[in-house]
């Protein structure tokens, strides 16, 4: 079943616990038209990208990740979850959004 | 201030002009792109795909909209320019804008020919050009039954295709005798309709249209002979003209193109021509390969570089459409000084001709397999002298001349054919920067990252480059660029040293990245779980998407469910469960598998939970690097050939293998008789009954390399069956590297090797306690993940309020 999200302000959005956020892997979050991938990373700190593959749009979140990093599970691309650039030999860049953790609870902000 | 450069055409044309100019001097220019079409530029050639559903628009931009901010390249969508102002280097739009230009490329492409027949304007006629054409057909497609496509070249039949994929009836009109009469000679022309009509089409051959029937909206078409036909539908396909309406008004000289010099100058200083709307010594070219050479030129012609001319390309066509190879380049019809040599393979509906003046190759058709068509090109192109090449041979026994095939290649042949990787820049790669071995050659040009079909030529490629430096033993490679360990060594460690988790492994192993990779985190899960079957606590994170979701990923990001059907037999019960589950949660495809059972297709990943409940049947691990499937025939239960239980054998397997994880996904069948109808001659396990006994062929493979099992035992009971599959299997678990087919496995340690290590009756003993201990371990993936919140968890998106 889908968890609903809850509204801060117009770009600041409420996307639940830290703690529904498990380490090492990624999230849906489909908010003001966006469908963001969310990252927990294993040294703990938050990222979120557009969730679309620069190449054929594959859907990150479900891609595996180590480190700063996340591989497309369509085909393998490489792209940083921090600036979201694809990695060589690849070539393009996802857009990132600023996530924070306030509370406990994690925010994304959106433009 | 920067040269400000002003592109009119937002189309493949003008947009590979913009990336000749950026690659060349980056940063130099101001440039401005507009274009009448709402999208950014697209890949047209591709719209047939997308038509023939195998793809979707937006795969088909050439560059993401991120890339023309990165070059700093202005876009201007849905706008028109209306006039072109020379004298004061000036364009004026629909909208209003006056942009003033240094230098103007047209590339404005061309327009689809139209026959102005009467009736041609009624509602239900339309051409095949851009995206809006094929989404009109698409629409088109739900309501209305009857196709015809006027037209029977490559544009035509690649419509007429994708109209029947659409479920369409499709007919397909052409003024003469033979289909794509203007690149295939008629040999070739006959196979190609013979082929489309078992496609399902049909051809009104030597028809001329003299008007459309119909009120407001298309009824049918009627012809000079008297004939009509009805039709819902009317895609008119004959050709294109070269748009040229702007440049004419503009008052630079054209023809039935734009009239450009060998370095893409119209007869206007500071005004170029380029793509389809450029004609260049008579000809304007219609296909997407001379419209690259001729944006390469023109942006050295803007640099100020003039040393290369444009001088016309060699053309060459291919029919898109699935399962009919067409090739044609050059000359296809024999004329005076040139000569055809032909092959005719009726028995395999191959038919190849090179034509051939002054012992060098002007021209080639071929139909059925195009393989070798861009070697042919390469030749074609560099003139080169075939005089003492062997023409034709017959029947020949198969050899492998591997070396002397790399030796032959021009640098120019593609060898990559999914990432478009040429020999040449293979072999600048190794020799630039030093590369030693195939997984090098991957992560540095995309060669073989894809389908891997070309990783043997890749390696003879290394191999021939190389020459006496190249090293086999450095083929012994390290299992990722996280490491310089090898498969056995990492595996020998952990073994050793008992290290239970991956993250450990990073640390005491001393990888360079402490995560690991793609490639390394699920070997590591597996070789973890294989040795440590009871102990090893498996990594949700480290398994690649479809073992975590435990169901298929799909091109639009959803996922498809197949349940297990034991042996591939079902109950009316199942197929009713799979119907109301399949309608409840709007499954867009029931699809039959090739391992007999049941794929659904389209499943949201948020519904994957429900869908498993509601089932209530046991994975079928399709998504898994595990059993998939024991496919089986009929057997003695009801065959009048069969002589053994097939399906009893079957069901036996694959009630004791299922959820077995493996190196890599294993395929099995069983076949009651030599007739073999499970196809149990190319699995990683294929069982075939003879007369009193069971015959075992192990490591087949149907895939990227074709090939046939090998006979690992005869054996004359179901328990020795049992008994040896599981103690090879056992073998292959233990002994492979992670994601290496049985069939690449047997291939290197050798069949002989696998027979000697399974003949001790000990050895065999172990090997089966050994995969017993593995099989207690498992569990349904399914249920335990209804039974576990967290699990559960993973599947959630969450949803804006």
């Amino acid at each position: 079943m889908p968890v609903q999200a809850s509204k801060v302000n117009t770009s600041k959005v409420n996307i639940g616990r830290i703690e529904d956020f498990p380490q090492q892997s990624g999230k849906t979050v489909e908010v003001l038209k966006w469908s963001i991938a969310v990252f927990h990373l294993s040294n703990g700190s938050m990222q979120a990208v557009e969730n679309k593959c620069p190449h054929k749009g594959g859907p990150l979140a479900e891609g595996i990740i180590c480190g700063d990093h996340v591989y497309c599970p369509l085909h393998d691309w490489k792209i940083s979850t921090k600036d979201g650039k694809v990695q060589e030999p690849d070539t393009g860049c996802v857009q990132t959004f600023p996530v924070d953790v306030e509370d406990g609870y994690v925010y994304l902000t959106i433009e | 201030m920067k040269e400000r450069i002003l592109v009119i055409g937002n189309g493949m044309a003008g947009i590979r002009c913009v990336e000749e100019i950026v690659k060349l001097e980056p940063n130099a220019y101001d440039i401005t792109v507009i274009g009448k079409e709402r999208t950014p530029a697209y890949d047209r050639i591709q719209l047939s795909t997308v038509l023939q559903g195998n793809g979707t628009v937006d795969e088909l931009l050439i560059k993401p909209l991120d890339w023309y901010d990165e070059q700093k390249v202005t876009l201007r969508t849905d706008e028109a320019v209306t006039e072109i102002d020379k004298d004061q280097r000036l364009v004026y739009t629909n909208k209003g804008g006056a942009l003033p230009y240094d230098r103007l490329i047209i590339a404005t492409g061309s327009n689809p020919f139209i026959i102005p027949f009467p009736g041609i304007d009624k509602k239900g006629v339309i051409t095949f050009r851009d995206i809006d054409d094929c989404n009109a057909m698409i629409e088109s497609a739900k309501t209305k039954r009857k196709a015809v496509v006027i037209g029977g070249g490559l544009l035509g039949l690649e419509a007429a295709r994708g109209l029947l994929n659409l479920n369409m009836e499709v007919s397909v009109v052409h003024n003469t005798d033979a289909l794509m009469d203007r690149q295939l000679d008629a040999t070739a022309s006959k196979m190609l309709k013979d082929e489309l009509e078992q496609q399902g089409m049909t051809f009104l051959m030597e028809k001329e249209t003299t008007h459309v029937t119909g009120d407001e909206h298309v009824s049918g078409l009627a012809f000079k002979d008297g004939e009509e036909i009805e039709a819902d539908l009317v895609v008119m396909a004959v050709g294109i003209k070269p748009n040229i309406a702007l440049a004419s008004e503009t008052g630079l000289e054209t023809n039935r193109g734009i009239v450009v010099d060998d370095f893409m100058k119209t007869s206007h200083p500071g005004i170029y021509a380029v793509g389809e709307c450029a004609e260049h010594r008579g000809i304007a070219y219609g296909l997407v390969a001379p419209l690259y050479e001729q944006a390469a030129v023109l942006a050295k012609s803007i640099s100020g570089d003039e040393s290369g001319p444009y001088e016309g390309s060699v053309v060459f066509t291919k029919l898109k459409v699935s399962g009919v190879d067409v090739f044609s380049a050059g000359l296809f019809q024999e004329e005076e000084g040139v000569k055809a040599i032909r092959i005719h393979d009726e028995s395999e509906g191959i038919y190849k001709k090179i034509m051939i003046a002054d012992q060098k190759i002007v021209g080639t058709v071929m139909f059925g397999d195009t393989s070798d068509s861009s070697r042919i090109l390469s030749y074609m192109r560099s003139e080169m002298n075939v005089e003492k090449m062997k023409k034709v041979a017959l029947l020949e026994p198969e050899e492998d001349g591997g070396d002397d095939l790399v030796a032959s290649m021009p640098e120019s042949e593609i060898v990559c054919g999914c990432n478009g990787v040429t020999k040449g820049c293979i072999t600048k790669a190794i020799q630039d920067q030093g590369l030693r071995t195939v997984g090098e050659i991957k992560g540095c040009t995309n060669a073989s990252r894809s389908c891997g079909g070309c990783q043997p030529l890749v390696s003879q490629i290394l191999e021939h480059t190389l020459g006496d430096v190249f090293d086999a033993s450095d083929q012994q490679e390290p299992i990722c660029g996280c490491t310089s360990l090898s498969r056995n060594e990492i595996v020998e460690a952990i073994r050793e040293k008992g290290i239970q988790t991956t993250k450990e492994v990073y640390h005491v192993l001393d990888f360079e990245n402490k995560e690991g990779c793609s490639k390394c985190r699920p070997s590591l899960n597996y070789y973890l779980g294989m040795l440590f079957p009871e102990e090893y606590e498996d990594e949700a994170a480290s398994r690649f998407v479809n073992e975590r979701m435990h169901a298929n990923i799909q091109n639009d990001g959803t996922f498809s469910v197949v349940p297990r059907m034991y042996g591939g037999v079902t109950t009316s019960d199942q197929l009713r469960k799979i119907a109301e589950v399949s309608d409840k949660y709007e499954i867009k495809m029931l699809k039959v598998t090739g391992g007999q059972r049941i794929d659904m297709l389209g499943a949201k990943k948020d519904d994957l939970p429900s869908i498993w409940a509601d089932l209530d049947m046991p994975s079928g691990y399709a998504y898994g690097k595990a059993l998939r499937t024991v496919k089986t025939c009929v057997g003695e239960q009801f065959c009048r050939f069969g002589t053994q239980d097939s399906i009893g054998l079957g069901v036996r397997l694959e009630k004791k293998f299922e959820r077995l994880q493996t190196p890599h996904k294993v395929k099995m069948a069983v076949s009651a008789c030599p007739r073999s109808c499970a196809e149990s001659g190319f699995k990683d396990v294929g069982i075939i009954g003879v007369d009193g006994a069971w015959e075992l062929y192990v490591g087949g493979n149907g895939g990227i390399n074709v090939q046939g099992g090998h006979l690992l035992a005869t054996v004359t009971t179901d328990e020795e069956v049992m008994k040896t599959t599981g103690a090879y299997l056992q073998y292959y678990r233990e002994t492979a590297n992670y994601l290496e087919r049985t069939s690449a496995w047997v291939e290197r340690v050798g069949i002989d090797h696998v027979k000697e290590v399974l003949s001790d009756e000990e050895e065999k003993n172990n090997l089966n306690n050994r995969i017993d201990i593995a099989l207690r371990a498992t569990r349904d993936p399914w249920k335990e993940a209804l039974e576990d919140r967290t699990v559960r968890q993973q599947f959630e998106t969450i949803l804006q309020p």
